[in-house]
């Protein structure tokens, strides 16, 4: 199988996105694993600042050569910031999937939520069952 | 710069703005007979302030500008063109012939009914063909593609509801459906519900179950599927739909694989789009426009586009415009009527035995391909197939060479690539569609050059994968196209 980058300090959902809380925000955005399935991007829908995601739906579009996906929302919650540079720069996503090219913050409206996530390991696991 | 600078006669050639010379021209308008007017004064802000900047060249030169481009077209007429879910088969010659009849070629939408009872007499025979074929009550011709006619389709069912005072909000659609259904949907505003296909690649009555209740108005299904697989369940799928009171769309884009041998009527399918340019053998994209006919039981008929060609008491052919619960007209006219005579030129042609033979060697050539492809290839379900097959490079994932680099090799051995990376459920997908139109000869040597790719491969993946070699243009950046891309040309630019 090959190397993906899967950082212990972040939670997973099974659509490939991860959460990470800092503070009474969650950033959100797509995992190594994905980008590197998806290849290079070249497009991202995001939704408006203000805009209220919920789990498990999708609340966004994310294009690179090969496909067009949905994003789906790892938690409920109100949009805070969207990552705009993405507009211009979408290739940050394949260069820098858990820093520069993140895809937005929350207001998560249970805090608690992210726990239910799946966390590194069981993330991992998760890939090496679809492999 | 040279604009024949291609090998040989392989003509090089830059765009006709580039070309412009000022003052040149291709023809020349009489002197006006009429009073001039002042146009200023008529269309006072509207009038533009400048000249639109168009280019300037003679008719030889935009004659060879067009016939240089067209050299560059990879066709049918060239060679197998194995673009799976899109069936490009053969377009017998015959077809063109009969369109250009006068009587066809001539007539005028705007013509009396009386002028056209030969073209009016065909679509009500086209009609009669297609239902008898599918298994549907009526068919409407107007829709220009498959796309509209699966808009044509969900509008109907929209209306259906509507008139029954039912408000449902969902649309069911398998993982493995064409993005044009959800789009269809979702362009009639129903939210989309993805209904996941069962380990073996097909829709099983379940998953189905989990998902359907009377909030829904659809399912919409492709028998056989994108993976070429027949959806065994269906009629137990229809009857799930049924019993909750929803509606099953059909897409009819794989209907090759089914001809003269089961009919989505008789599945339970209550409305379906044919795609011509496919099935029917009517010339794809630039040959033509495309013609999506959509199928449709009694139930539905009251929303058929108008108008709709009815035979009268008296013999005659006529428009109907009198049905008040129409969606209303979904093309100008009456559709692309050209297609709609090659298509019934084709059934003509192959009569019931001819089409039955048609889906048959569609299956056998897909089948037989994956098995010569199967020693090379990864076959991701692997059971028999219908009118395509799905393979991907997971066999090669050792070597770095990936679809994407199969499907550029591949032009150079001279073959358009197959459909990539869809089904979206196959990651590294290749999906192929041969169509009953090839020889076993001909398959054989597309079946070659696939393995003989496969062995490159591992012996020389670095040739494999900075494929293409012998094309005009070696491999373009796909990804700054995507990411920046170059809409239109200006002043100043160059195309290169």
């Amino acid at each position: 199988m090959a190397e993906y980058e899967i950082p212990d300090t972040l939670r997973f959902s099974e659509q490939d996105e991860w959460a990470r809380v800092e503070g009474e925000r969650v950033v959100i955005g797509v995992t190594d694993y994905a980008q590197q399935q998806l290849g290079d991007i070249v497009f991202v829908e995001l939704p408006e600042v203000g805009a209220e995601l919920q789990m498990g739906d999708p609340f966004g579009v994310i294009e690179s050569v090969k496909a067009v996906s949905d994003l789906f929302a790892p938690v409920t919650g109100t949009v805070l910031e969207i990552n705009e540079a993405l507009a211009e720069q979408p290739e940050a996503i394949n260069e820098d999937c858990y820093g520069a090219g993140f895809l937005l913050t929350l207001q998560p409206a249970d805090p608690q939520q992210t726990e239910h996530l799946l966390d590194a390991a069981a993330y991992r696991a998760h890939i090496q069952k679809r492999a | 710069m040279t604009r024949n600078a291609g090998p040989g006669l392989g003509f090089e050639e830059s765009l006709l703005f580039e070309q412009s010379r000022p003052g040149r021209r291709g023809a020349e308008t009489p002197r006006s007979d009429v009073p001039a007017v002042d146009a200023a004064a008529l269309l006072g802000d509207a009038l533009r302030k400048r000249a639109p900047e168009l280019p300037e060249v003679s008719e030889v030169e935009v004659v060879r500008h067009f016939t240089r481009l067209s050299t560059w077209n990879a066709a049918i007429d060239l060679n197998l063109y194995p673009l799976g879910s899109c069936t490009m088969k053969y377009n017998p010659k015959l077809n063109e012939r009969v369109a250009r009849l006068p009587g066809f070629a001539q007539a005028h939408p705007l013509s009396p009914e009386s002028n056209t009872q030969g073209l009016l007499e065909l679509c009500w025979r086209l009609e009669r063909l297609l239902a008898e074929i599918s298994g549907m009550d009526r068919v409407t011709l107007q829709p220009a593609a498959g796309a509209q006619g699966e808009l044509a389709g969900i509008m109907m069912i929209r209306a259906y509801f509507d008139q029954r005072g039912e408000k449902r909000h969902k649309v069911l659609a398998p993982d493995s459906a064409h993005g044009t259904n959800p789009a269809s949907a979702a362009l009639n505003g129903y939210e989309v519900v993805t209904v996941p296909s069962g380990e073996d690649g097909i829709l099983h009555p379940d998953a189905l179950a989990r998902v359907m209740d009377e909030d829904v108005a659809a399912l919409m299904i492709t028998n056989p599927n994108t993976l070429g697989l027949f959806e065994e369940h269906i009629v137990e799928l229809c009857e799930l739909v049924h019993a909750r009171g929803g509606l099953v769309y059909g897409d009819g884009a794989n209907l090759n694989a089914l001809l003269g041998v089961a009919r989505p009527g008789d599945m339970g399918i209550d409305v379906m789009h044919f795609n011509l340019h496919k099935t029917f053998s009517t010339p794809h994209g630039g040959g033509g426009p495309g013609a999506g006919p959509v199928g449709l039981t009694t139930a539905l008929a009251p929303y058929m586009p108008r108008p709709v060609v009815e035979k009268t008491a008296e013999g005659r052919y006529a428009f109907d415009f009198d049905r008040p619960h129409s969606i209303g007209r979904l093309h100008g006219y009456h559709g692309n009527v050209g297609m709609l005579i090659r298509a019934y030129c084709y059934i003509l042609t192959l009569g019931a035995e001819g089409l039955r033979r048609c889906a048959e060697m569609a299956v056998l050539n897909a089948n037989y391909l994956l098995e010569r492809l199967r020693p090379a290839y990864h076959v991701p379900i692997d059971r028999p197939v219908m009118h395509e097959c799905v393979i991907s490079d997971r066999a090669l994932a050792d070597t770095g060479v990936s679809t994407l680099d199969v499907a550029k090799r591949l032009i150079d051995h001279g073959y358009h690539p197959p459909t990539i990376y869809f089904p979206l459920i196959v990651a590294g997908a290749m999906m192929i569609e041969p169509t009953e139109s090839e020889s076993q000869e001909g398959l054989d040597r597309f079946a070659d050059a696939l393995l003989a790719i496969a062995r490159e491969a591992r012996d020389d993946p670095e040739t494999v994968r900075s494929a293409p070699h012998h094309t005009r243009h070696r491999r373009l950046d796909e990804t700054r196209a995507a990411r920046r891309p170059i809409l239109r040309w200006r002043p100043g630019s160059s195309s290169n």
